[in-house]
């Protein structure tokens, strides 16, 4: 018996009334396996964060149905799903601990649990030293990891990530790559990244969707078939080289596009 | 000696070095005691003045005047900025009256007020509100605006409903503007009202101010507003302590 996604889209379209009427997005039909790492690549303004805004509820399709653990998303983020956005979403005001708390305030749970998962996303996410700091103390790497932490102590079973490193230098971005593949194996939770780096997507997935220039649909969807353990060394395996030129064949011609340039 | 330690240093030195030239100015007769008394009599004056409760029911009358005046200002104004921020066309119609408030002398109201209110603290309470609630209305709106669009996004996705939203991510991220509006809003309250009681009311410290200077009593005129002065500076000061301390938390460590 096949096993039921864990997401599911099916013909899902996404347009914006305007004016201009913009349509942003789709036909898309796409399914993600629990625990699988998918990523997504597009040229810019393909629809990339309109996907992710779709995927865990921020906007409704205009058409077609997302479903997450087999329940259709009603235009509100369902529990279990836990989202990183591009920008830094720390929170001035607040330490790095009650940053990573601000995630478990509306919870029910024990104080003491509440504590125990806070500590515990503190010290995976190598923050234990600058608990009692604020993020203005904190590198843009470091703040970005408070923002993980904060979604990991949600414990979410599926985790959707707009393109959190995008602001990071490419050293930083591949240490927190590595970060992210051990949250991922250690929690097993189903990821969806969006990425414009193909290097990032074809490192980190299973599975990477290019998608086209905007309405963004998938074109390509690219297997890595690398193995569970993995890290940021695989750059230096040949076949890291080839899928990336595949990715690249794939999206050169959308790229051009968004230029409004011929291929 | 940290910076802000050297600063505020030479911030008394100044202003300690600015009263002794003055005190000596007056003391040699440079600048003629009719018009300005030594400071050190001001201070004796005001310690008088204070000491003896002759005052009390006007420091009672002023201050409460004001502290009710500030308190409806910032309530009425940031809900007021709310509310303004939340509906563009009324922004749009709002804006432009905003900007030029300020050119508005409110104190030619007064007359209206006591003819609609009566005489008695109303009227000063309505003074000290029309001219402290803009500054609160223009820091909300300043405030609000500058909440970043991913802490509401942030708050959706943790779902949070639209209360605590509103209280555990917007009034936070705005406070910093909020708070500068309140700073303002005090200000703008004790202008208010002292200038009310100063000019039209009856009662008040501006009043007895006003009595003391029509009354040719230099030694009460200055006393009473260096007892003003010092009053004034010391509520803002604390608000400005308070304010430095949120936003050395906020900033580049």
């Amino acid at each position: 018996m096949t096993e039921t996604p864990h997401v599911s889209l099916r013909a899902v379209v996404r347009r914006y009334e305007g004016p201009p009427p913009v349509h942003a997005l789709g036909p898309i039909d796409l399914d993600i396996a629990r625990g699988e790492f998918f990523s997504v690549v597009g040229p810019s303004g393909c629809g990339k964060s309109t996907l992710l805004d779709v995927l865990c509820g921020l906007a409704r399709p205009s058409s077609g149905t997302v479903t997450f653990e087999g329940k259709e998303l009603e235009g509100e983020v369902p529990e279990g799903v836990g989202v990183v956005f591009q920008e830094d979403s720390s929170m001035p005001w607040l330490s790095v601990r009650q940053n990573v708390a601000f995630g478990l305030r509306t919870s029910k749970l024990p104080a003491k649990e509440v504590a125990e998962r806070v500590d515990h996303a503190v010290r995976f996410m190598g923050l234990a030293q600058f608990a009692d700091h604020y993020p203005a103390q904190l590198s843009g790497g470091m703040r970005q990891r408070v923002c993980i932490a904060r979604t990991l102590v949600l414990r979410p079973r599926l985790i959707l990530l707009d393109e959190p490193f995008g602001a990071l230098d490419q050293q930083t971005r591949l240490l927190m790559g590595d970060e992210l593949l051990r949250l991922w194996r250690e929690t097993g939770a189903t990821v969806l990244l969006i990425t414009h780096a193909l290097d990032e997507a074809a490192m980190l997935s299973d599975r990477v969707g290019v998608m086209s220039a905007r309405p963004g649909r998938f074109i390509d969807l690219v297997e890595t078939g690398w193995p569970r353990e993995r890290d940021s060394r695989i750059v230096s395996d040949p076949r890291f080289g080839v899928l990336t030129a595949r990715l690249w064949s794939s999206l050169r011609e959308e790229s051009l596009k968004t230029m409004g340039r011929a291929a | 000696m940290t910076r802000r330690q050297a600063v505020l240093l030479t911030r008394i030195a100044v202003m300690a070095g600015l009263v002794l030239l003055l005190e000596f100015c007056c003391r040699t007769e440079i600048i003629d005691p009719l018009t300005i008394i030594p400071p050190s009599d001001m201070m004796a004056s005001m310690i008088e003045h204070v000491g003896s409760g002759e005052i009390n029911g006007n420091i009672v009358q002023t201050f409460s005047t004001i502290v009710i005046s500030f308190v409806l200002a910032i309530a009425i104004g940031t809900l007021g900025g709310a509310l303004v921020h939340s509906m563009p066309r009324l922004r749009d119609l709002v804006d432009p009256l905003l900007a030029s408030y300020y050119s508005v002398p409110t104190f030619i109201f007064y007359p209206l007020l006591v003819a609609l209110l009566g005489l008695g603290k109303a009227p000063l309470i309505v003074l000290g509100v029309l001219t402290a609630t803009p500054a609160a209305i223009i820091s909300t709106l300043t405030g609000l605006d500058g909440v970043k669009q991913v802490l509401l996004k942030l708050a959706r996705t943790q779902r949070l409903s639209p209360a605590l939203t509103l209280w555990w991510v917007i009034l936070p991220a705005a406070l910093p503007h909020l708070f500068s509006g309140f700073k303002l809003a005090l200000s703008y309250a004790l202008i208010g009202v002292i200038a009310g009681e100063f000019i039209l009311s009856g009662t008040g410290l501006g009043y007895a101010i006003s009595f003391a200077y029509q009354s040719f009593d230099n030694r009460a005129m200055y006393g009473l507003m260096l007892f003003v002065l010092l009053v004034a500076v010391t509520a803002n000061g604390a608000l400005y302590v308070w304010e430095g301390r949120l936003a050395r938390r906020r900033s580049t460590g």
